[in-house]
């Protein structure tokens, strides 16, 4: 028979449409409208899971986000989900839901055993043990901990569904839609101004979805579903249900998780993403977040079957569930008498309420009396029984303190315990972003106090559990964060509905229920279920000198749960209080941290994954034509360059040897477009220049190019380039293609910060031109070919000159310049003219055997004539006379970096200095890039540190030359020229080398200046 | 010391507990001391133990304005590695990691060091290129590592995607030191409060610094929320708040204070059983033994003192997770923060004596200090107690801005032409 603890009627389930559901590996009915955890407990079944630490049997015990027990693996496969609360996951058909953390069963779980050895298992026990034999920790100790630890399993395989997000802003964001929610957002919605209300529930409502109240004389949901079909009505509110707002930032900030399908199936069944981050800027944010239910902390209150009232009467009024069949109420306040009638209401034998005051009067008690429930006015329940369940309590009566019991005890009989300690506001949010609190007595718990921004708190978040308070503070915190954007005045506009008067009597604080023993000798007293943190911890930490509530946390795992400590945190801030002797509201809370509940972690990355989207991919113009002529790409930052061009069957080397020899012979063509470009402008740009670069700019006539090397401030190299004269004005920059982004933000920063008298402007230009590369013998007769409109002779447009013209009737800039030693010309055209002028220069090449290369070959060539590239061979630690480069240093001027030069480590002598290395035994042997080089010839046997002297920055075999080439950093490597130094590699080969000049190749320049 | 042990857990479980004695004493502060220590976190409180233990100095106080490892020690990742560049780094995180490999024993409290090997990602070949040479010079500098491929990668860390084809940035290789790994960071805080206390020192929390007296250029005490303490030797040792420090001396430090986040995930069985950092992908990653993986990055763009979460970072850092390891898109983020570290240009940190004589400054550890943490208390202990740096920290003075000497820890910069 299924659903035997259903009520005949009643509830916001929907009884014609069953749904049908496994729990570890039993098939189960539920409705829709049903979370899992009611569904569970409409079949009788109260034990989920199993403990952290102990592996005591654990039950549902809240119904929503604050339930620390009830964690299942919901779904098997690629798309299973660990840690779920039941509680928090809706029902629907087919849902597998499995127990975690036991083994082999729920019901039998063997780990239980550690229940025996808890006196040795006191807070921090692993602070003071497993220490010896030191071997063991890591061999023994740590590894059962490990396997022991964690809650559910990860999937095995990538995550098939996908997730989006939302940016937002909005006049109003409402968090939360119960009474004081629904309350603003009308307030707020009415006026015209653009709300947004979210909820975490599947329905608007808040608490009035599982309790009785009325509001104008009907039930209080009547009243949601009429504020939230006006709320539908008004064009600028948005509404998202099954949307929890989990972190709030600075300047209304506010991010919000929407579950799009969670509640349709494991993955999303219709191909919409599964769930949705909505990252909402708004104007004024309105918190009407509610408040959780603590429980009361006594012994062994930790049973299957032992809940929140408030818990209860949900379970009761929204999901038609009978959670027991004979209750007992335990409470030091009136709310839970509520709780109390609700049962009674619904045929449960209410064995008795326990009240911890000896007297009190109020609307509630008194029809508590009416129904004839007995009431236990002065007592408390000392302890419990039961296996896997409760079934019964202790009784006594408490003395006038409150800290001690006496007299009679009084079994009583049951199968439910809802017990109630108070309220805590759910004031999250508002601590997030570095709101306040402070403690109020008259409810025992702390509340907001200084909000950060535009913050308002409204309802019983704020510390007003009365619906009728509720409502007014609702409607007062939508008009003021209405008037707040313009629209109306700070009075409130709308009418509040009528309630009915509820005389309360005050509640009467109680952290600890004492019991007849003395705390670390009495059964435990269990404050977080979840990590099985008793109130003896708490005693114990503070014996210690963990006095810190923040020491107490950690010492005892208080909150450390998945549930954060909703429903422990304020009990364990009360008895740390009491065992220090010190007042609650200095002790405090620890911090509210983000998420306010789990998320998601693909719900952060959204989209942006995967080879296109993870970083944007930057391609050239040309990036097809590479594809298509079989280039192997490499990441340069973000851009994607050919690497290389192997032919069919053509090894690296092979591929490597012919397109350096090609470009050596006869000319090669290279894509050079991702280097950076900046476009500087305006009449102090050469002045600008003149500071950024460490030669002289000033004279450089339009129409000429020059190499130029920056320097960060500390003097040493930053990035390099050439640079043409456009106009007198204007000067075309170029930087490395890894390096665009930053040099364009240094310049920006001393343009804005250092020198705003300059009058310049900077454009980046990078993707504004493509950049066709030539070189070799045959370069000119190439490009003579294509370009139009200028004199290619060398005496017309020498070398480091640009001119304009047009490539293949497209308007051009050539530039006589060259990486690689050859003969060299780069066209830039415009990017959309890019694969256009390619092929023309293509097809004009086929006659002098062009081939196309890649930033390999480009590196060999390069390296054969002993150019740098900075960020492989200079690393932020190198400065321009460690490469020889005095003569780029100006003497006439200043620019970013000389006073570092003429620092002490700067003029060092040992410094280390840029050479080549050839390799002896075998001249073809290439040194790894990154290999250090030492004097000692054993460095690898030798006892360390052994001293180093350089280190390899590129490394390659030059097959123009017929054999490996290598260039380093070396200490004094200038001053020794032919000395021979070791490479020690890592699988014990020494490798020995000659230091050379850098310069492998043509080192006069003949074969550039032709 | 009364010592802890299976033994004293047994035979105090007899007594319900009901006789465990203080890990430390909470004392007022003495009217004078021959030094003290600014901060209580584990820099602090480990500088103050091996000022007692080598240099025999017990006449000490501590002074925390908050609880002992309330900043950056209680809020780290917990990554624990030697395996830096230069050879004056390698030296002090060498340094480091071997008193980390001793202290649990030494001071009688479980650190849960879990040396389970760190692997530095590279993706793309310029990593690769600095990978071979941090590797090499670490080899030669006594600090364990090897160069490992991608293949091998994927062996040791399963669920990565080492995919060439279905990622953005492939994995090509990775460094991997086997001594680094994780420790537990409260423990260290705790476990040097406890061992400072056996040592006669006093630590003292809540206890605020609010200025820095001095005469003709000597310290000469510290004003503080519990009143002057006369002491002629400062050691601040306040990463986040060392600017802040520095100014009560009128003296400007090198370093800018930037937030660093955090975050961890719900407890769940084994996945991960090393710590795998990765630059370009940027997010490192490690498993505790309570289950929970363990998340960070780098710092802000930003400067500030918050210590709160920037949820654009967080969503960055995710992204590069997911990317890494695709399973852990359906595992739900239970907790994100973050801590105030302060950066110097070089990102190499400072253990120096200042212009004011007999105060020293301990900071600029930028996103690398919970490793260091031991080195750096033996390191600045020597530094306080001869009033001059030893062979192991003398590179890291404030010196180095002066002469040039900067020791550039940020990694081979950029990528290549």
């Amino acid at each position: 028979m299924s659903q035997t603890k259903r009520l005949q009627s009643g509830g916001r389930i929907d009884r014609s449409k069953p749904l049908t559901f496994t729990f570890n590996g039993q098939s189960l009915q539920g409705y829709e409208g049903d979370t899992l955890a009611s569904a569970l407990l409409a079949n009788g079944i109260s034990l989920v899971s199993r403990s952290f630490k102990l592996h005591r049997p654990r039950g549902i015990m809240g119904a929503g986000a604050e339930c620390p027990n009830s964690l299942v693996q919901v779904g098997r496969g690629a798309g299973t989900i660990p840690n779920l609360r039941a509680t928090q996951t809706e029902l629907y058909q087919g849902l597998e839901a499995n127990s975690v953390n036991c083994w082999p069963s729920v019901k039998f779980d063997v780990n239980a055993v550690t229940g025996l050895f808890s006196p040795l298992l006191p807070a921090g026990f692993y602070y003071k043990t497993f220490k010896w034999p030191k071997s063991w920790w890591d061999k023994v100790y740590e590894p059962r901990i490990r396997k022991a630890a964690g809650f559910g399993k990860a999937p095995t395989e990538p995550d098939p569904d996908r997730y989006d997000k939302k940016n937002r802003h909005c006049d109003v964001l409402i968090v939360g839609a119960g009474p004081a929610g629904l309350a603003a957002a009308l307030e707020a919605g009415r006026r015209g101004a653009r709300v947004i209300l979210c909820d975490e529930q599947n329905e608007f409502g808040g608490s009035l979805l599982a309790n009785r109240q009325y509001l104008d004389g009907k039930p209080g949901i009547e009243w949601a579903k009429t504020a939230v079909a006006e709320l539908e009505s008004l064009e600028e509110v948005t509404l998202l249900a099954r949307t929890t707002a989990f972190g709030h930032y600075h300047h209304g900030f506010v991010s919000l998780l929407e579950r799009v399908t969670d509640h349709m199936g494991l993955t999303s069944p219709d191909g919409r993403p599964r769930q949705r981050q909505w990252r909402v800027r708004a104007n004024q944010v309105v918190l009407a977040t509610g408040a959780i239910e603590r429980p009361l902390v006594f012994c062994n209150n930790d049973r299957p079957g032992i809940m929140p009232a408030s818990a209860v009467s949900t379970y009761i009024n929204r999901y038609g569930v009978r959670p027991g069949q004979r209750a007992v109420v335990f409470t030091n306040n009136d709310s839970a008498y509520q709780t109390a009638l609700d049962l009674n209401d619904h045929g449960i034998d209410v064995a008795a309420i326990v009240d911890v005051r000896p007297e009190s009067d109020s609307v509630l008690v008194d029809r508590a009396r009416k129904e004839e429930i007995p009431i236990y006015g002065g007592y408390a329940v000392v302890d419990t029984r039961g296996g896997q369940h409760v079934s019964g309590v202790k009784v006594m009566r408490l003395n006038g303190r409150g800290d001690g019991v006496y007299g009679e005890i009084h079994h009583l009989d049951c199968d439910l315990v809802a017990s109630s300690g108070g309220w805590n506001p759910v004031i999250h949010l508002h601590s997030h972003p570095g709101g306040t609190m402070r403690y109020d007595e008259s409810i025992a718990s702390f509340v907001p106090d200084q909000a950060v921004g535009n913050t308002y708190n409204a309802g019983a978040c704020n510390g007003n559990f009365a619906l009728g308070g509720c409502i007014t503070e609702g409607l007062s915190a939508g008009a003021t964060a209405a008037a707040g954007v313009g629209f109306g005045s700070e009075d409130i506009e709308g009418e509040a509905p009528a309630t009915g008067k509820q005389q309360e009597s005050p509640l009467r604080p109680m952290w600890r229920v004492p019991s007849r023993k003395a705390i670390p000798r009495a059964p435990k007293q269990f404050i977080d279920v979840q990590n099985d943190q008793t109130s003896a911890d708490v005693y114990l930490a503070v014996r210690e000198g963990y006095r810190s509530i923040e020491h107490i946390k950690r010492y005892t795992a208080m909150g450390f749960g998945t549930d954060q400590g909703k429903l422990g945190n304020i009990n364990g801030a009360g008895i740390a209080a009491e065992a220090l002797g010190e007042d609650i509201a200095k002790v405090g809370t620890t911090t509210f941290r983000p998420a306010y509940t789990p998320v998601t972690m693909g719900a952060f990355a959204g989209r942006e994954l995967g080879p296109e989207r993870f970083h944007a991919v930057r391609k050239t113009p040309m990036h097809k034509w590479h594809v298509d002529h079989g280039a192997l790409f490499e990441n340069v930052g973000d851009w994607k360059r050919p690497w290389y061009y192997p032919k069919p069957g053509e090894s690296m080397r092979e591929a490597l040897d012919r397109e350096s020899y090609q470009t050596r012979h006869a000319v090669g063509v290279l894509d050079a477009s991702t280097l950076g470009k900046i476009d500087v402008r305006g009449p102090d740009a050469a002045e600008f220049l003149n500071r950024v670069y460490t030669s002289g700019w000033k004279t450089m006539e339009v129409g000429k190019a020059r190499y130029g090397i920056m320097l960060s401030e500390d003097g040493m190299i930053m990035d390099d380039g050439v640079s043409a004269r456009i106009a007198e004005d204007h000067y075309h920059m170029t930087t490395t293609t890894g390096g665009a982004a930053r040099v364009l933000g240094h310049l920006e920063e001393y343009l804005q910060t250092e020198w705003p008298e300059l009058q310049v402007y900077l454009t980046s230009t990078t993707d504004q031109w493509a950049a066709i590369s030539l070189a070799g013998p045959h370069a000119r007769d190439v490009v003579a070919k294509v370009v139009s409109g200028v004199d290619l002779s060398g005496g017309a447009f020498p070398f480091m000159t640009w001119r304009d013209c047009e490539a293949a009737g497209v308007p051009a800039r050539l530039f006589r310049i060259s990486f690689s030693g050859e003969l060299g010309f780069e066209i830039n055209v415009q990017a959309n003219y890019g694969q256009y002028v390619w092929d023309a220069v293509w097809e004009a090449g086929q006659e002098y055997g062009i081939t196309p290369y890649g930033t390999e070959t480009m590196h060999i060539l390069r390296a054969e004539k002993g150019f740098i590239i900075a960020g492989q061979d200079t690393d932020g630690s190198v400065n321009p006379m460690d490469f020889g480069m005095h003569g780029l240093l100006s003497k006439k001027k200043d620019y970013i970096g000389r006073r570092s030069l003429s620092r002490p480590d700067a003029m060092r002598e040992d410094r280390e200095q840029f050479v080549g290395l050839v390799t002896l035994e075998d001249p073809k042997e290439i040194i790894p890039e990154g290999a250090q080089l030492v004097e000692e010839p054993n460095a690898n046997e030798a006892p360390k540190p052994v001293p180093l002297h350089g280190y390899v920055t590129s490394s390659y075999y030059s097959s123009t030359l017929g054999h490996s080439i290598a260039l380093a950093m070396v200490k004094r490597g200038r001053e020794r020229m032919d000395d021979v130094l070791y490479s020690p590699q890592a699988d014990g080969r020494v490798i020995q080398c000659r230091i050379t000049s850098p310069v492998f190749y043509d080192p006069k320049g003949e074969r550039q200046n032709v | 010391m009364r010592k802890y042990s299976i033994f004293s857990l047994a035979r105090n479980a007899l007594s319900h507990h009901e006789n465990w004695w203080q890990a430390w004493r909470s004392p007022e502060p003495k009217k004078r001391y021959d030094a003290v220590i600014i901060g209580g976190g584990g820099h602090g409180l480990s500088t103050a133990y091996y000022l007692a233990k080598e240099h025999g100095m017990t006449n000490i106080a501590v002074i925390e304005k908050g609880w002992l490892g309330g900043g950056n020690t209680g809020r780290n990742t917990t990554i624990i590695r030697s395996n830096y560049l230069w050879t004056a780094s390698a030296g002090i995180y060498e340094k480091g990691l071997k008193l980390w490999e001793g202290i649990t024993q030494e001071v009688n409290f479980n650190m849960m060091l879990s040396q389970r090997g760190v692997l530095n990602l590279g993706h793309n070949l310029q990593d690769m290129r600095t990978i071979e040479r941090r590797v090499n010079a670490n080899r030669l500098n006594g600090v364990d590592g090897v160069v490992l491929n991608a293949q091998q990668v994927k062996e040791m860390v399963p669920i990565i995607n080492t995919s060439e084809t279905n990622t953005r940035f492939p994995v090509l290789g990775s460094s991997y030191q086997p001594r680094g790994g994780i420790a537990r960071h409260d423990a260290l805080a705790w476990g040097m409060a406890r061992a400072c206390d056996d040592l006669g020192i006093d630590v003292i929390q809540q206890c605020e610094v609010t200025g820095i007296r001095r005469e003709d250029g000597q310290v000469t005490g510290v004003d503080t929320t519990k009143g002057f303490i006369e002491t002629n030797k400062v050691g601040a040792v306040t990463a986040g708040n060392s600017g802040v420090i520095a100014d009560m001396a009128g003296i400007r430090l090198p370093v800018q204070s930037r937030p660093l986040q955090a975050l961890v995930s719900e407890p769940i069985k084994p996945v991960i059983d090393t710590v795998v950092m990765s630059g370009a992908v940027h997010v490192y990653i490690s498993q505790s033994d309570k289950g929970e993986l363990v998340i960070g990055a780098g710092v802000d763009k930003y400067n500030g003192y918050g210590q709160k979460g920037s949820i654009s970072v967080i969503e960055e850092q995710l992204a590069a997770l997911v990317e890494l390891y695709p399973i852990v898109s359906r595992l739900r983020l239970l907790r994100h923060w973050a801590g105030c570290v302060d950066v110097c240009p070089d990102a190499s940190p400072l253990l120096t004596k200042t212009p004011v004589d007999g105060l020293y400054f301990n900071c600029g550890w930028g996103t690398g200090g919970w490793k260091a943490t031991l080195g750096s208390g033996w390191c600045f202990a020597h530094t306080i107690a001869n009033d001059e740096p030893h062979p192991l920290n003398e590179a890291f003075s404030m010196k180095r801005f002066e002469t040039g000497a900067v020791i550039d820890e940020h990694g081979a910069a950029g990528v290549a032409h």
